[in-house]
C-alpha cells in the first residue's frame, strides 16, 4: 500500500522504536558477524593457504555467519522503512552513535572481548562525537 | 592472533569500511526519500524499492564495505572496527568542507574531533583480545602459521562461536 507524499511525520515514540529496532538487529548481527569471523579464523591466512574460492568458502560453511547476516538484513530494512519516515540527519547518527555503546556492551558481554577503559572512552567519544556532527 | 601493530594492508581495509559505509547510507537516504511514504502492512514494496537507481548503487557501496568489514574482523575485534565506521563520517564532513566547500560549524568541528580522538583512542591498542588459547599456541609453537585443521582441538569458553571451530 502506497501512502500520500508525502506522508505525516511520525511522533517520538514512533521515532524511538524505528531507530530502536535498527539499532538492536544491528547490534545482533553484528556480535552474530564478529563471532562467525573469529571461528572462520584470518581470512588473509586462509587465502594465503587455500586462495580467494578457500577463503568465501570457509565464511559461507559457518551457520552462525547466516544467523548475523540475517539479522543485519533485518537492520537493513529496518533502516529503509526509518529512512522513509525519519530525516537521514536523525536516524543515521542517532543509530550509528547508539549501536557503538550497544556493541561495546554486547562484545564485553557475548563475545568476551577485552573492552578496556581505552575502548569505553573511544565508545563514549565516538559516540558524541556524532551526535555533535549530527547537528 | 593479536596484532598489536597493523600492516597497511590491513590499515587500507579498515579505511574501505570507513568510507563505504556513509557512502552507500548517502545513497540510500537519497533514494528513500524520493519515493512515496511504504506502509508496513506491505513489506514487499520495500523490496522493490531496491531495484531503483539510487538504492542499486548504495547496496553496491555496502557490499564493499561489508566484504571489508568481514575480512577486518577476522583479525581484528568488534570493538576495535566499529569506531572506524564511525571515522567515515569525518571523511564524508571533511570532503564538504574542502571539496564541496561547504561550511562546518563549530559543533561540527567538535565532533570530527571527537571522533578522531575516539579513534586514535582505540588505534593505540592491541586490535585483537587476546585469549588464554593464543598465548598457549603462541607458547607451542603451532599458532599461526599452519592451516587451521593441522590445530589441536582447543576451544575458548563463553564466547559466542569459540566452540564452532577448533581455533
Amino acid at each position: 500500500m502506497i501512502l500520500p507524499y508525502p506522508a505525516p511525520r511520525p511522533g517520538p515514540i514512533a521515532a524511538a522504536a524505528m531507530i530502536a529496532a535498527v539499532v538492536l538487529c544491528s547490534t545482533a548481527g553484528e556480535v552474530l558477524t564478529a563471532a562467525a569471523m573469529k571461528s572462520v579464523g584470518d581470512l588473509d591466512d586462509i587465502r594465503a593457504h587455500s586462495g580467494l574460492q578457500g577463503a568465501i568458502r570457509a565464511v559461507l560453511t559457518c551457520p552462525l555467519f547466516f544467523a548475523g547476516v540475517s539479522f543485519l538484513a533485518l537492520a537493513f530494512f529496518s533502516l529503509l522503512f526509518a529512512l522513509n519516515h525519519l530525516n537521514l540527519s536523525l536516524v543515521a547518527p542517532a543509530s550509528a552513535s547508539l549501536t557503538l555503546v550497544t556493541n561495546a556492551i554486547a562484545g564485553k558481554i557475548f563475545l568476551k572481548e577485552n573492552v578496556d577503559r581505552r575502548r569505553w572512552t573511544a565508545a563514549v567519544l565516538v559516540c558524541i562525537g556524532v551526535y555533535f556532527l549530527a547537528h | 592472533m593479536p596484532h598489536a601493530n597493523l600492516s597497511p594492508r590491513q590499515y587500507t581495509i579498515l579505511l574501505l569500511v570507513a568510507i563505504c559505509a556513509p557512502l552507500g547510507d548517502s545513497c540510500l537516504s537519497r533514494g528513500m526519500t524520493t519515493l512515496p511514504a511504504i506502509s508496513l502492512a506491505h513489506p514487499a514494496t520495500l523490496v522493490a524499492a531496491v531495484f531503483t537507481p539510487w538504492i542499486a548503487l548504495g547496496i553496491a557501496l555496502l557490499i564493499g564495505f561489508f566484504a571489508s568489514y568481514l575480512t577486518a574482523l577476522s583479525w581484528a575485534d568488534l570493538t576495535y572496527v566499529l569506531p572506524a565506521t564511525a571515522f567515515g563520517n569525518v571523511i564524508v564532513a571533511l570532503l564538504s568542507r574542502f571539496w564541496l566547500n561547504e561550511p562546518i560549524s563549530i559543533q561540527r568541528w567538535a565532533g570530527i574531533a571527537l571522533i578522531t580522538l575516539g579513534v586514535s583512542f582505540v588505534a593505540q591498542g592491541p586490535s585483537l583480545t587476546e585469549r588464554p588459547v593464543d598465548k598457549l599456541l603462541a607458547a607451542s609453537g603451532l599458532a599461526i602459521d599452519g592451516p587451521l585443521d593441522q590445530i589441536p582441538e582447543l576451544t575458548v569458553p563463553g564466547a559466542i562461536g569459540e566452540e564452532a571451530r577448533p581455533r
